[in-house]
């Protein structure tokens, strides 16, 4: 599937663009090993299991204070040192979350359609610093393309010797699969997603205790997003220090991060540039601003669980840290802009009808109260609301938020609901009935 | 591990039995995985690939293949968008119906389906040749709006082109 990517940058080298140089310099998918050797393919894997310990590489990755690119942003190195360690710790598992579903993200399609090798190296040097002989991508079942290339690769990187049994020489083993799953967005939480790769509902688990020390079949494992794992390779070869300047002063966070537009914006597609860049920077020079004739009312900064931004906000650095300091979250970092044309009642129906469905059902507020969320906006949207209904919504944000739910799906489709009910207050109250039935008679609203 | 020997409870639908080339399929799915439950959502993948669903016959058949129990095989099969449990068309058209497709014009294609095709979302055509479902985000959000149908996504898709990627799927 044709992304673009990039589109409109200058040359771009290893040292700038470490997830997506070789695609721009190929003009296209690096799929075959030997064009991936040529373009420093499995030379990071090389180092890193014939001149490093896991002990180094886990305190490089440490060192270089990536952060998870699933949304989260929680620091992977950190992650990393609960899984335990040591001859004792017995069989661990490895887990590359691919199982991209959040509207509007499709930046780990890009990557695994791509550049399948530059996963699959980044999954081995994971797999030697953990220790863990045994791995998994967890893709989801719609990305077909990405199967068919993952797997093609696995076969091509098994012949070469890179994967299986005694890697290079080393002692090392690792095997390496592709599990497709079988639709359901709360499979992207990880405990939710342990639970699908053992052939169970993906209803998620209880925290603690956390997966690194009792994840899949009991036995400690690690969840790590495709575009967090494929960094591994360039912080091992460069360094922390070179990671940690990616990010060129425009943000305490490091690395290159891969954002990207989606709505009617000029250009639509997917830049990789040094976290930290402005929504405007991306939005304006990147996409070329909004389509003709359109006005931005508001945007998402990264998927449908996050809050609704303002064109005022769009100064502000796409980092973890800023995006929540101004009421939001980065999530995916991959930007849906709203027109002026749009009708936000419709659009917050459509991203809660979105949450509804995807429920899993196990927690009452999200299994009843998101579905009722629906038939109130719906009314709004009709005409139909009744007094009320607002205040009632905002009572719902409350009652589905953090803490009265089993994991983060409801609090997630809480926060677009409470933005848009605090930006566009206005237009919820428009879709209240003047007269309605409920209403003592001669005293309509 | 547990000591229920789950195939004696379980109860079979004598009408149903796997074929040669599924049985074989889910010998070589259960191979793959330590757990032979791990393979589950794999063999009902299997069973729907030779029957296009996954009828009420399967479910007995299925746990006693995996040794677990029924309700197990039953939850796990009710629970995934993409296993089916009532019949479809030779072809299903998932069209995306998340925020970005939603942006770009979902409502006229959606529309334009359903007038074409004589059906709502969630139905069959007459001629068994298509069954329109929705789907969440494809992942091809900058190229929206998008339908996969079977395997294959199709984007940006317009009241204008549809007919033409209709026509590959006689």
């Amino acid at each position: 599937m044709k992304t673009n990517v990039n589109l409109g940058m200058a040359a771009m080298s290893p040292e700038t663009h470490p997830l997506t140089w070789r695609y721009s310099q190929a003009v296209g998918p690096v799929l075959d090993i030997g064009h991936y050797q040529d373009m420093e393919g499995y030379v990071a894997l090389r180092r890193a299991l014939q001149d490093m310990q896991p002990a180094d590489i886990q305190q490089r990755v440490k060192d270089s204070k990536l952060r998870g690119r699933g949304g989260a942003g929680f620091p992977t190195g950190i992650k990393w040192s609960l899984v335990p360690m040591g001859p004792k710790a017995g069989q661990k598992y490895l887990i590359c979350n691919a199982d991209e579903m959040e509207p509007g993200t499709f930046k780990d399609r890009v990557l695994m359609e791509n550049l399948p090798h530059q996963l699959i190296e980044a999954m081995i040097i994971t797999a030697y610093a953990l220790q863990t002989t045994k791995a998994f991508i967890f893709l989801r079942g719609e990305y077909g393309l990405a199967a068919a290339r993952l797997n093609q690769a696995i076969g091509e990187v098994r012949v070469a010797g890179l994967l299986g049994t005694d890697i290079l020489g080393t002692g090392f083993s690792l095997d390496l699969q592709v599990h497709t799953g079988a639709g359901r967005y709360i499979c992207g939480e990880e405990t939710a997603l342990i639970n699908s790769l053992e052939g169970r509902r993906a209803n998620p688990r209880a925290k603690p205790p956390f997966p690194q020390i009792l994840g899949a079949w009991g036995r400690p494992t690690n969840v790590n997003n495709v575009e967090t794992l494929c960094h591994i390779p360039g912080i091992i070869l460069r360094g922390a220090e070179w990671f940690k300047g990616l990010s060129c002063g425009k943000s305490p966070d490091s690395g290159t991060k891969l954002y990207g537009v989606s709505g009617r914006a000029w250009r639509t597609g997917l830049w990789e540039l040094p976290i930290g860049t402005t929504a405007r920077e991306l939005l304006e020079v990147h996409a070329g601003g909004m389509a003709e004739g359109l006005e931005l009312m508001c945007w998402l900064p990264g998927g449908a669980s996050t809050d609704f931004l303002l064109p005022e906000h769009l100064d502000l650095a796409m980092d973890y840290d800023t995006i929540m300091k101004a009421g939001s979250r980065m999530g995916t970092g991959l930007m849906i802009v709203i027109d002026h044309q749009q009708n936000i009642v419709s659009v917050v129906r459509n991203l809660e009808e979105f949450m509804a469905r995807e429920s899993c059902g196990w927690c009452t507020p999200c299994r009843e109260g998101l579905p009722w969320i629906v038939k109130v906006l719906k009314a709004l949207e009709r005409g139909q609301g009744e007094t009320g209904d607002i205040e009632w919504l905002q009572g719902m944000t409350r009652h589905l938020g953090i803490g009265r739910t089993f994991c983060a799906h409801a609090p997630g489709a809480m926060e677009p609901l409470q933005s848009a009910l605090k930006f566009f207050r206005q237009a919820f109250e428009k879709g209240i009935s003047a007269i309605h039935p409920s209403d003592p008679p001669g005293q309509a609203s | 591990m547990s000591t229920v020997d789950f195939k004696s409870m379980n109860p079979i639908t004598p009408a149903f039995a796997f074929s040669a080339e599924e049985q074989a399929e889910i010998e070589q799915a259960i191979h793959h995985y330590e757990h032979p439950r791990a393979a589950l959502i794999d063999v009902l993948k299997i069973v729907q690939k030779y029957r296009r669903w996954v009828e009420d016959g399967a479910i007995p058949a299925i746990a006693n293949s995996l040794g677990i129990a029924v309700a197990d095989v039953e939850g796990v099969a009710t629970f995934y968008n993409r296993i089916y449990r009532r019949p479809v068309g030779r072809h299903v058209i998932a069209l995306c119906d998340s925020v970005s497709c939603f942006l770009t014009g979902f409502d006229l294609v959606h529309a334009s389906l359903q007038q074409r095709l004589g059906i709502q979302s969630g139905e069959t055509t007459a001629d068994n040749r298509f069954t329109l479902l929705p789907v969440s985000c494809l992942g091809v959000c900058d190229h929206g709006p998008a339908l996969m149908i079977d395997n294959t996504t199709h984007c940006p898709v317009t009241p204008g082109n549809l007919q033409r990627i209709l026509e590959q799927y006689p």
